[in-house]
């Protein structure tokens, strides 16, 4: 029938070889998907807010507000 | 080309727990009529069913058959493929091979879409009312620079793309 040997197939430990596979994979994307997130995402926008706030003056972003006309109850 | 593709299909949608003592019905009996064989359909996923491809036989795949209740050593090749194929259809081989049916599906799936678009088409014209008034441009205008003038998101978002000396939109 078959004209060379085929090797034998692995016959034990199937569930055990899938599982430890596939957990350390699960490991590895999820921390790689968190520090991905940490360091694309987050930190530059805590970086962005930080700036933006640091030399910010409410009073005067209040007047241009109350020039534009939107509050009601400061004219 | 048609009724073959549906027919297809309609085989290829059966499970084994509809299989009766009649095998996967519906097929032979009248596209692909392969005399003396009967209704059998083998898929990738059930490819042994219960009953032989060929149940009526002649006299001499009888002897075969009879032949095949002793020992299977004194078969020679050719009658061991002459049973296989009384047993079953096709071999694995055929049975998997790859077939056109997608380009079928996938244009029929297009069609419908295009045929969808042109309904939605003329519900657009002969169903829908009148916008709101707050969908007209001119609405949309003031309720944008009203956005702005509030300052929405100054950091990240919407109010952070404006420029509020040169009164634009920033480069």
């Amino acid at each position: 029938m078959a004209s060379g040997a085929l090797m034998k197939p692995q016959m034990h430990g199937l569930l055990v070889k899938h599982l430890r596979f596939h957990i350390v994979g699960a490991f590895i994307v999820s921390l790689g998907v968190a520090a991905f997130y940490k360091f694309v995402v987050a930190e530059p926008r805590k970086k962005t807010y930080a700036d933006s706030y640091r030399n910010y003056d409410s009073m005067k972003d209040f007047e241009e507000m109350r020039k534009a006309g939107i509050f009601q109850s400061a004219k | 080309m048609f009724s073959r593709a549906a027919w297809s299909l309609v085989l290829r949608n059966r499970r084994h727990g509809t299989r009766g003592s009649h095998g996967p019905g519906g097929i032979a009996r009248g596209e692909g009529k392969m005399p003396p064989y009967t209704n059998y359909y083998a898929q990738r996923s059930y490819p042994m069913p219960d009953e032989p491809f060929c149940t009526e036989l002649s006299a001499e795949q009888q002897a075969l058959k009879d032949k095949e209740k002793g020992s299977w050593t004194q078969l020679s090749h050719a009658e061991k493929v002459a049973l296989y194929r009384l047993q079953f259809h096709e071999t694995f081989a055929e049975m998997n091979r790859r077939s056109n049916e997608w380009k079928t599906v996938v244009g029929c799936v297009f069609f419908f879409c295009g045929f969808t678009a042109l309904l939605i088409w003329w519900q657009h014209v002969y169903v829908f009312p009148e916008k709101p008034i707050t969908l007209t441009d001119e609405w949309k205008a003031r309720q944008l620079q009203r956005i702005l003038d509030m300052k929405g998101n100054p950091v990240q978002g919407l109010a952070s793309c404006w420029d509020y000396e040169k009164k634009q939109w920033k480069k």
